[in-house]
């Protein structure tokens, strides 16, 4: 969050509120941002009109990285590296490598989607990007409304988050 | 909270009309399946090439290839059966197909009662709109309980090796010291007091359980959730042990030689994921009759997790038995598997590769997307190919023991599990008819009707 951007955030005590609020804002023509919440609301990211997550996208390109690279080393090394017979088998027996190829998939699925979500939520170690309002990680639930995404004036969005129940309506 | 509807008991009670239109098409499918059934007995009996094409290709190379598979066969300490191959009845098939099914539809019908229980002892809310369709299979036992008693009682020494004549009798000239060795389980008196004792837990549990579900319906309370989260924990402690009990007894043991540790797992995930396909399958069937309108897509996408996850967990099961056997490479272990590949002139193999296509391969693909578990064309195509695969499934685990080369796929396995399927539709919707379609006095119902995922 730059801190050029122009925020108006309406706060509300309680997450039934702040679902039906949304509903309730957006009917007027406002555009909104976020809603932060100290815990998951079900219904609130279709309510606020988020995209569904692209996350089983990556994790299907990860899993599939991860068979190919666990499936390449296992041949590579015990096929043309240092072949070695094993139980006398083949040097390429395929039903020993599946096991392998399975745990390259969940290790490269796990560590792919657990970096990539944090790298997309700008969650990287150090990084100290504060809440818009400190409160969210207690009992407060804070619908964040973009000033500059929106053709509605200042004016009115205040009118509206005041309608909605919010306890009350900071600009940031 | 506004954005909450109301609910109330007396807007969710819903009925399942099993109408003479429905009962007649039944019934005209299990005519069906007779009429197939006994053209496919009549072809059997004027000599097995009429069967079908499979088994006739097989009879033939099996004349010039047979001497060299049965060497490489019994290659390790096994020889198997040898004595059944002198005198072969063409009736051996249709007793296997008779067990067979009546294996493969006991088992749905038993794990619907273990889903409910599991419901129970988990506690779980979701599954409470839909339970009463799983709460209805076990219905059935009450029909393939006994079939797979009389079929073992007048029939047993067809399908199992075991029971042979004179394999246990020192200086017969069938003794089998192997076979002997096991009798002190595998003997016909205790292996009837097991399926007696357990099926009749089985069947007594479901009642019990069915008895509290219903009278919750009319009373309401939650000293009923109490007393069915008992019964449910009491079942599933008996499950756990009889489904084990039973792999090894009806299906394991017709292999006598053979044995896997892994046995009871692979057979019960085959049944347990059959027997979500046909929960789903019910379901959407019912939603197409405009019924159980408050099953929503949340719940359908739960149940399309659990085929998945499921379809998944069979693989696992499946391919960590083939692989342990194929690692250690032991001639009295991999004779179970060079059967099924390339026994009897590679007669069982082209099913094999098939069952793992439709059992892994196409439900792993059909299922993998979110909105795929949330679509119902999507869910009844994987329900039907895994219920198709895991039939085929009980086909391999079962046929080659007791038919070896005189299997095949013809109007026999056709007309009998078109017949066993037919009786089972019939009697589960007989059954979901006597109770309202959602339970409606579950503590958990709220919860369900707002499951959201």
């Amino acid at each position: 969050m730059s801190s050029t951007t122009n925020y108006i955030l309406g706060v509300y005590d309680d997450e039934d509120e702040v679902l039906h609020a949304v509903g309730e804002v957006k009917a007027k023509g406002i555009k909104v941002e976020d809603v932060y919440s100290p815990f998951p609301i079900h219904g609130l990211d279709v309510a606020v009109g988020h995209e569904r997550t692209r996350l089983p996208i990556a994790a299907f390109m990860f899993g599939t990285l991860g068979m190919i690279c666990a499936f390449s080393l296992i041949s590579y090394t015990m096929v043309f590296d240092w072949p070695m017979i094993i139980g006398g088998k083949d040097f390429f027996a395929l039903p020993n490598w599946i096991p392998i190829a399975f745990e390259g998939t969940v290790l490269f699925t796990a560590f792919g989607l657990v970096s990539t979500f944090c790298i997309s939520n700008d969650l990287w170690p150090g990084n100290k990007t504060l809440p818009l309002d400190i409160r969210t990680t207690d009992d407060k639930f804070v619908m964040a409304i973009n000033l500059d995404k929106n053709k509605v004036s200042a004016d009115d969005i205040k009118k509206a988050l005041k309608e909605s129940g919010a306890i009350e309506v900071n600009v940031k | 909270m506004a954005g909450h509807s109301h609910f109330s008991p007396a807007n969710v009670e819903e009925h399942f009309e099993f109408n003479s239109e429905g009962k007649k098409r039944i019934i005209y499918a299990f005519i069906a399946g007779v009429v197939a059934l006994v053209i496919g007995i009549y072809l059997l009996s004027k000599g097995e090439a009429g069967g079908h094409e499979v088994a006739a290709a097989g009879h033939e190379a099996a004349k010039a290839g047979h001497e060299a598979a049965a060497e490489h066969l019994s290659g390790g300490a096994v020889s198997h059966q040898p004595e059944a191959e002198e005198h072969y009845n063409w009736m051996n098939r249709v007793w296997a197909n008779v067990w067979l099914n009546a294996v493969f539809f006991t088992g749905i019908a038993v794990v619907g009662m273990f889903f409910v229980s599991l419901q129970y002892l988990t506690k779980s809310g979701w599954s409470s709109v839909m339970k009463r369709v799983p709460e209805a299979f076990p219905k059935f036992l009450y029909i393939s309980l006994p079939i797979l008693i009389l079929t073992f009682f007048f029939k047993g020494d067809v399908i199992f090796h075991w029971m042979h004549h004179g394999v246990t009798e020192v200086g017969s000239a069938n003794y089998d010291k192997i076979i002997a060795g096991k009798s002190g389980y595998l003997n016909k008196n205790f292996f009837l007091i097991r399926l007696v004792v357990f099926g009749g837990l089985w069947i007594l549990l479901w009642n019990m359980l069915r008895k509290k579900s219903l009278e919750e319906d009319l009373n309401g309370g939650t000293e009923y959730f109490t007393q069915l989260v008992k019964i449910g924990t009491a079942f599933i402690v008996i499950f756990g042990a009889s489904s084990s009990i039973f792999a090894w007894d009806w299906v394991m043991s017709i292999d006598t030689h053979w044995f896997s540790t892994m046995f009871g797992w692979y057979m019960f995930s085959s049944w347990h994921v059959t027997t979500y396909a046909v929960i789903v399958l019910t379901i959407l069937f019912l939603k197409d009759k405009g019924l159980m309108g408050y099953v929503n897509e949340n719940h359908l996408h739960d149940l399309g997790k659990f085929m998945f996850a499921f379809s998944i967990f069979w693989t696992y099961v499946w391919f960590e038995q083939f692989l342990l056997i194929y690692y250690a490479n032991l001639p009295e272990e991999t004779i179970y598997f060079l059967e099924r590949w390339e026994g009897y002139d590679k007669l069982y193999k082209s099913s094999e590769i098939l069952m793992v296509i439709l059992n892994f391969l196409l439900p792993f693909l059909v299922l993998m997307t979110r909105d795929a578990k949330r679509t119902r064309i999507f869910l009844k195509i994987a329900a039907f190919l895994i219920i198709a695969g895991h039939y085929i499934d009980f086909y391999q685990m079962i046929m080659p023991g007791v038919v070896g080369k005189h299997g095949g796929y013809g109007l026999v396995e056709f007309g009998m599990v078109t017949v066993f399927a037919s009786a089972f539709i019939y009697v589960i919707s007989g059954e979901l008819t006597k109770a309202s379609l959602v339970a409606k006095n579950h503590p958990f119902l709220p919860e369900a009707l707002h499951h959201d995922i």
